[in-house]
């Protein structure tokens, strides 16, 4: 193995790497730039995205600390193409280190394609503080802001304590296994009965990625930080780093807990971590849907929807296999897009009014039609309502989950979550209320929001494939199927 | 030819909304007009309407097993012609609005063209993402255009919708997961167990059925019907709420006919139970609206209970009292809401039995008469042959059941004439200086009160024209093999 080769595997990664330290110059040289700082991030996301389809079709380096697969490859191509979004939106954001702003979320994405191309626990470790420590200072980006401060404080108390369990929780399973490569673990576990050390080391090592989900009752941090982080920050938060948690959850369950999987079954429970994770989706489901009803904040109403939506996602694992696998990971790539859009549209519409109450969404429609429009289908596809993109992420997670738990003993977690959709549209439905339909208090002297082209054109394209992956979803479950197999 | 509606109605819903706003409502007449006539056409053509013909068939999600398949037989045709009637209509009621017509044409549209889609489709999935499709175009049509405490009605409507279809969703996957396909066809011959049948078939049907205004289920119906626009009722009551009932028939009883006839006889009492309740409120009623909200729940009633006969000749009757009820109803919304309440702005019974409106406004009061005859089963009517029809089917399953029947038929028959002439031959005496100055009926409304008026008295002369089309259908279906 020679750095020339590993320099070639690791490419998109180096890539990326270097336009960080390029944008992070331009910024030592030129502090009122924010326009070039996003075309360089842009050309250097490209050429990362260039340089995945470059790659061999699957490698596996250092026992597992770069895997190439194609599963990986089309993950890295996803997280690229989020923090790609992300850039267009953080165009407007009024800082002075502007650069520096650009510089983490590229960071972030660093960390984002290490989580998803690592199968070792220790990488993933690594992958995760990258990402987190990034995203903790994108939170509280905004210094002069109070409460922006306050989110990113409690993030980080939050994140890191998490991090400390999960580290704590990879240690255990380390000594229990002897090696830290998710593959060998599985070897090592299997036929191992699950004494209370290994059972510690298992929901240790799960606490934390309940955290990056934000998976009730580990969801806390997720509505302060929704709400009072710069409106990029929070979306990059539910989007790009929610889609690498689940893919790298999805793996670390699946392949190096494999042995372990128990069942939740409703008339065959047996330990393992199919029950723990049962239950943190059924926790999240209602949690999430209810305390979501009283909402008066947007943001804040999209952090308790995205606790309800972790839940739903993690029924995908709960099922297991190759098809609920692919139903979580077709789901959570669905979730991220839509709520980047609904973020890109709660940004715009606080650059106008200068709050994102939902009161201040009144008479959106006849103010700014695209804008309405645009959220409305971002609203009703997260209701999880044809012929929209949540209709069938939702059905194909359902029936998945359905089908795993043999003579129906999902049915019970299924009902549940079907019945917090149920909820979830009454919430939904306000939001889309006071866009439509009410206009009592709306003054003449409300400006439309101000879109430059490449706004409307980053929303427009967002909705638009929201419908096209309802109507179309062949396009990516052959995808997702094609790289699991 | 008939999967042309859903696309005409889909392409003209889009055009509606990005067309200039002058021009909607003639794409929305136009495009229904289209479609009424595709419908018309397919109706009356030589298609076999004995089976569930395949019209469409691709691959949509080949992985998961999903097509895009469409079908039609004798129910579908019928399903889809009483469809394109009232939609035609609801336009010709919705001529003058004013206010975002654009979208609300949109709105409109999406409805009908989802109507469609669910009456045509042979594949569950796609029958379901219509059938859910037109949950939330309701909400926006009663929400910004309707009247009386309109945004409660419509979330009201629009959660028991959803309600409905959580229900149907948890069967739909059942049968799916269990299976393993979603051509309607091959789950017609696919044998479930009976102890899942047990539970999946009243999930599944009671799903359908709250669309359809199964009691105790049913309050969302009068409720909305009343906050809705003219149109947005027009719609409920004549296609709306047959989705429902079109969905337990094609879907729940030919999936799981076991689980049918395990549970069919608490469909006939809980169908009794909503004729006779039904009828008894709408009896009490102020409002014009809701007494006609409640006859829609009463006579839906009927259509469970012919569901419920298991008969050939009481679920045909099921399937035309869908299609005269979807005509009546649509007529008795149209002359409520827009003939009356756009014009004297009131539908409190007293208030209107003070306005000889019949003096007023005599194409109303002639239509308004022959809707009722129509709706209280009054033979040479559509109502009266479905009725019969439904009745002489459960003679034989459920004799206590038809008498107790017939006396709601009296409550209705009591309802109705209580609301005619409240509403148009009042108490007043007709002096000639009495009248109020009521803007005169246009040339729209005429057309459109005369299309359902034309409608329910063709089917109600000569019924065979349709029952020649049902029955084979019926006979066909699983419960009789």
């Amino acid at each position: 193995m020679s750095y020339l080769q590993l320099l070639r595997l690791a490419s998109p990664e180096t890539v990326v790497v270097v336009t960080t330290l390029v944008v992070l110059a331009i910024g030592l040289r030129n502090r009122q730039s924010p326009g070039l700082n996003i075309l360089v991030a842009v050309l250097g996301l490209a050429g990362a995205c260039a340089a995945v389809f470059m790659l061999p079709r699957s490698a596996v380096l250092f026992a597992g600390m770069l895997v190439i697969s194609p599963l990986t490859s089309l993950f890295k191509v996803i997280c690229l193409l989020l923090a790609f979004f992300t850039l267009l939106m953080a165009r407007n954001l009024s800082s002075r280190n502007h650069a520096e702003y650009v510089g983490m979320i590229l960071l972030a994405t660093i960390g984002l394609m290490l989580l998803v191309g690592s199968e070792e626990l220790l990488m993933i470790f690594i992958g995760l503080e990258l990402l987190g420590l990034s995203l903790y200072v994108l939170a509280a980006f905004e210094k002069h802001d109070i409460r922006a401060v306050e989110a990113g404080l409690k993030y980080f108390l939050f994140g890191s304590t998490a991090s400390a369990f999960t580290l704590f929780g990879i240690s255990i399973l380390y000594g229990m296994s002897g090696t830290t490569a998710l593959a060998a673990i599985a070897q090592k576990l299997a036929g191992m009965p699950i004494e209370p050390l290994l059972a510690a080391g298992v929901v240790m090592t799960l606490i934390g990625f309940a955290f990056k989900i934000a998976a009730a009752p580990f969801h806390l941090w997720a509505p302060d930080a929704y709400q009072a982080a710069p409106v990029t920050s929070a979306a990059f938060i539910a989007s790009g780093s929610k889609v690498a948690s689940f893919v790298v959850l999805g793996k670390i369950v699946l392949i190096g807990l494999a042995p372990l999987h128990g069942s939740a079954g409703w008339h065959a429970m047996a330990g393992g971590w199919m029950p723990l994770l049962a239950v943190l989706a059924a926790l999240s489901i209602v949690i999430g849907n209810f305390v979501a009803l009283v909402q008066t904040n947007v943001r804040r109403l999209l952090a308790y929807s995205a606790v309800a939506h972790a839940g739903y996602t993690l029924l995908g694992l709960v099922a297991g296999g190759r098809e609920g696998f692919s139903a979580t990971l077709f789901y959570t790539t669905i979730y991220a897009l839509t709520l980047l859009g609904a973020f890109g549209v709660v940004g715009a519409v606080r650059r106008e009014m200068g709050n994102d109450d939902i009161r201040d969404f009144c008479g959106l429609s006849r103010r700014a039609p695209l804008l309405a429009g645009c959220m409305a289908i971002f609203m009703l596809s997260l209701a999880g309502l044809p012929p929209l993109a949540g209709f069938f992420g939702k059905f194909y997670l359902f029936s998945a989950a359905l089908r795993a738990g043999g003579n129906h003993g999902l049915l019970w977690l299924v009902a549940l979550a079907l019945f917090g959709s149920l909820i979830s549209l009454y919430y939904y439905l306000i939001v889309l209320k006071v866009i439509f339909v009410d206009a009592k208090q709306e003054t003449a002297a409300v400006a439309a929001p101000q879109l430059d082209l490449l706004q409307r054109a980053t929303l427009l394209a967002l909705a638009g494939a929201i419908v096209l992956f309802g109507i179309m979803p062949q396009t990516l479950v052959s995808r997702i199927l094609a790289a699991l197999a | 030819m008939i999967a042309w509606t859903i696309y005409i109605t889909f392409a003209g819903a889009v055009a509606a909304l990005l067309l200039p706003r002058g021009i909607s409502r003639w794409v929305a007449l136009i495009t229904t007009s289209a479609a009424f006539a595709i419908s018309v056409a397919a109706f009356f053509s030589n298609i076999e309407f004995a089976q569930f013909s395949t019209i469409v068939r691709m691959p949509w999600v080949p992985v998961l097993g999903m097509n895009y398949h469409l079908a039609v037989d004798g129910i579908s045709a019928t399903m889809a012609l009483v469809t394109g009637l009232t939609a035609v209509s609801a336009v010709l009621f919705s001529w003058d609005i004013a206010d975002r017509p654009n979208e609300f044409f949109f709105w409109l549209l999406l409805v009908v063209g989802g109507s469609y889609g669910v009456f045509l489709s042979a594949d569950l999935f796609l029958l379901f993402v219509f059938y859910e499709l037109v949950i939330v175009p309701k909400y926006f049509l009663i929400a910004i255009w309707g009247s009386t405490n309109k945004e409660y009605g419509a979330m009201k409507l629009t959660l028991y919708s959803f309600f409905g279809g959580t229900l149907v969703f948890i069967g739909v996957i059942t049968a799916y997961v269990t299976s393993g396909t979603l051509d309607l066809t091959r789950l017609a011959t696919f044998a479930f167990e009976p102890q899942l049948q047990a539970w999946a078939f009243p999930v599944l049907f009671l799903g359908f059925a709250v669309l359809a205004g199964i009691w105790p289920l049913h309050t969302w119906a009068p409720t909305g019907h009343v906050a809705a626009p003219t149109a947005g009722s027009m719609l409920l009551a004549g296609i709306v709420m047959k989705l429902g009932a079109y969905g337990a028939l094609r879907v729940a009883m030919n999936i799981f006919p076991q689980g049918f006839q395990m549970w069919r006889n608490w469909i006939a009492v809980i169908a009794v139970i909503g004729i006779v309740y039904a009828a008894a409120v709408a009896l009490r009623q102020r409002d014009l609206k809701f007494v006609i909200g409640y006859s829609s729940v009463s006579h839906m009633g009927f259509v469970l209970l012919g569901l419920a006969t298991a008969q050939a000749l009481g679920i045909s009757g099921a399937v035309l009292q869908m299609f005269s009820h979807g005509v009546i109803g649509a007529l008795l919304f149209a002359i409520a809401g827009t003939m009356i309440y756009r014009r004297t702005h009131t539908r409190d019974l007293d208030a209107l039995s003070r306005m000889s409106l019949s003096t007023a406004l005599p194409f109303a009061a002639f239509a308004f008469v022959i809707a009722s005859a129509a709706s209280m089963g009054i033979p040479g009517f559509s109502g009266f042959a479905a009725e019969i029809t439904i009745l002489i089917g459960a003679w034989k399953a459920y004799p206590f059941a038809v008498w107790i029947t017939g006396f709601g038929m009296v409550l209705v028959a009591a309802f109705t004439l209580r609301a005619l002439r409240k509403s148009f031959f009042g108490d007043t005496p007709r002096l000639a200086g009495n009248v109020p100055a009521l803007e005169p009926i246009t040339f729209p409304e005429k057309l459109g009160a005369g299309l359902l008026m034309l409608a329910t008295l063709a089917a109600g002369v000569y019924p065979k024209v349709l029952f020649d089309r049902i029955l084979p259908a019926v006979e066909a279906m699983r419960i009789f093999k």
